[in-house]
């Protein structure tokens, strides 16, 4: 189910293709942006306000309060179940995009502060294979939830994944149910879950905890669906309109309930937080 | 947007006409003509208070249309801080005809800021606007959307304001094929059991159905000139009387008033507006309804969850 191959991935997904530099191309307007400016701008292309994908500890660097974030769950590890293999060993996968990216898995987990409000948390990476959930991804966001149930805080998750991880077969699958398990058993209590979708939310993750927030939040312009666009059209044998599955045709069909940008998400989310969590 | 005013506004309008342009004309205060603004201001507010006097329910029902009557976001803007509004029933579209989100209630006498989830049936200003929210009329995605909501603020445990505006249920061909019929029952459902406080008030027109999915309140408080009706009076006039001229008559016999409605005893509570109506004064008109809502949260925080359920289910099994 991971709509995007790492190759062609690559060909597409902005940061990846770009040569170190000083320079990179906006892949959305092809602007050429000084990369200094486009740190300081959150990653966001000050000509079209495409949001570039960017990597966990970023995103975490840019919602929690400063050096309140601390990682949970880094005891475990991806492993190679089905001793699986496609034009490269899994295994080999996760070492590379592992040393490409410092992470052990496309997801990390925790807790921090926004304002001073406590909350637990997971952000996915597109980055390491696609942001693609396996069994561990699927278990760091469990434990996240379980975690917040026992602590009693609220929960967001920001996705950024091209779905269910097939070099985990099967077992990539059942992660779908089984953090839609814990959000059902997080839900008992009066707690608020924050879903946040940026570009791409796809496939077994839109299709699983990724649609369950009480409140979904979108980043401007992601693709966010189930099947992959190119799969559509495949199937149907027809070109997709314009602005077909991102955020705000997403919004227009209710399946969100607001899209902000990348700057105003902190102060957001703290906004939401302080009128949702009635102590 | 400047003349839009109801046959019988028409001499009041007239008198203020002449009162703003003597005023601009005074701009060096002379005395006399300052006397003549005062007579002219005395001798509109004689007038108004004459027409409201005698104000029948027809004249009434025009006012709960009135264009420039305050809908749902004026009064969000005026008693509320730090709205947060939230969209879509997460199956089809964002309904824009019923708005939704959470806030502050504005500081009331305690000082306790109140979080309350507001929600409403939103009308539209200019013939654009008017066309996005759909006159008001929701499709089966409003009333899905309000569910939603409705259960959040219970999960939180969030009281519940909701304000009804609308002329009904959008009829028509999409809305059945997605089951209106079936979202606006679920969505008295729901309403009915959440465990959470539940104020619901009639800010312009109640139109049946449409209108009730979000009136099934702990507490059901209707603005002076707001109505309430299983059918409007021109489609009474016209299925009954089978003449539609009878319009008026129709009005009348419906019983559709807040007064009618109070003396009923289908409504706790009318909220009383600014002379002239919630159009000409619409600060009060708001701050009269803040205080109204304030009054009777403050009361339903004394029961708990369970209580506010049996009193919403026994308080609508006595109809
Ligand atoms: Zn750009």
């Amino acid at each position: 189910m991971l709509l995007f191959n790492s190759k062609k991935g690559k060909k597409e997904q902005g940061k990846l293709t770009i040569p170190e530099g000083l320079w990179i191309k906006c892949i959305s307007c092809n602007e050429i942006i000084y990369k200094k400016e486009l740190e300081r701008n959150l990653d966001v292309c000050p000509k079209c306000n495409y949001h570039f994908r960017i990597s966990a500890q970023r995103r975490a660097g840019i919602i929690f309060d400063e050096g309140s974030f601390k990682r949970l769950f880094e005891d475990i590890f991806p492993e190679d179940i089905l001793s699986f293999s496609d034009t490269k060993k899994y295994k080999d996968r996760l070492k590379e995009d592992s040393e490409k990216t410092g992470l052990v898995e496309s997801v990390i987990s925790g807790e921090g502060l926004i304002d001073n409000i406590r909350v637990a948390c997971s952000i996915f990476d597109f980055n390491f294979m696609g942001g693609s959930m396996g069994r561990v991804a699927g278990e760091k966001v469990a434990k996240t939830f379980e975690y917040a149930t026992m602590e009693r805080m609220p929960v967001i998750i920001f996705a950024s994944s091209g779905g269910a991880r097939m070099q985990e077969g099967i077992f990539s699958l059942m992660q779908m149910a089984e953090t839609v398990a814990m959000i059902s058993e997080y839900k008992k209590i009066s707690l608020p879950y924050i879903s946040v979708l940026s570009d791409p939310t796809m496939g077994g993750v839109s299709a699983s905890f990724a649609s369950l927030g009480d409140i979904i939040i979108a980043e401007p312009k992601a693709l966010i669906g189930f099947a992959g666009p190119r799969v559509i059209e495949k199937t149907i044998h027809q070109n997709l309109p314009e602005g077909f599955q991102r955020s705000e045709f997403l919004l227009e069909h209710g399946m969100i309930d607001m899209i902000v940008e990348r700057k105003d998400i902190k102060n957001t989310l703290r906004d939401l937080l302080s009128i949702l969590i009635n102590e | 947007m400047a003349f839009q005013y109801l046959d019988f506004e028409k001499p009041i309008i007239e008198l203020e006409q002449r009162i703003e342009e003597l005023k601009t004309f005074n701009l060096s205060n002379v005395a006399n003509v300052g006397d003549e603004i005062k007579n002219l201001e005395l001798k509109r507010n004689r007038l108004v208070k004459d027409i409201f006097e005698k104000i029948n329910n027809w004249e009434i029902t025009q006012l709960s249309r009135h264009p420039l009557r305050p809908y749902t976001m004026d009064y969000i803007e005026l008693i509320t801080d730090d709205f947060i509004e939230l969209h879509g029933d997460r199956g089809f579209m964002d309904d824009k005809s019923i708005i939704g989100g959470f806030c502050f209630l504005k500081d009331g006498e305690t000082g306790k800021r109140q979080k309350v989830l507001i929600i409403g049936h939103q009308k539209g200003r200019n013939t654009k606007d008017k066309m996005c929210r759909n006159f008001g009329m929701p499709h089966p995605e409003g009333y899905r959307k309000a569910q939603r909501l409705f259960k959040l603020a219970d999960r939180y445990k969030i009281p519940i304001v909701s304000l009804v505006d609308t002329p009904g249920a959008y009829p028509g061909i999409g809305a059945e094929e997605r089951g209106q019929a079936e979202a606006i029952a679920t969505t008295i459902d729901v309403l009915l059991n959440v465990s959470v406080p539940v104020v619901s008030i009639i800010i312009g027109e109640g139109g049946s159905g449409g209108a009730l999915a979000l009136a099934a309140g702990n507490r059901v408080l209707m603005m002076e000139y707001s109505t309430y009706s299983v059918i409007s009076p021109e489609g009474c006039a016209s299925i009954l009387y089978k003449d539609t001229s009878k319009t008026e008559e129709a009005a009348n016999s419906l019983k559709i008033t807040a007064r009618d409605l109070f003396g009923l005893k289908v409504i706790d509570e009318i909220i009383s507006e600014p002379l002239g109506g919630a159009h000409k004064n619409k600060a009060e008109a708001a701050s009269n309804l803040k205080n109204s809502i304030i009054g009777n949260l403050e009361d339903l925080a004394r029961k708990d969850g369970e209580s506010l359920r049996t009193d919403r289910i026994n308080k609508f099994r006595n109809f």
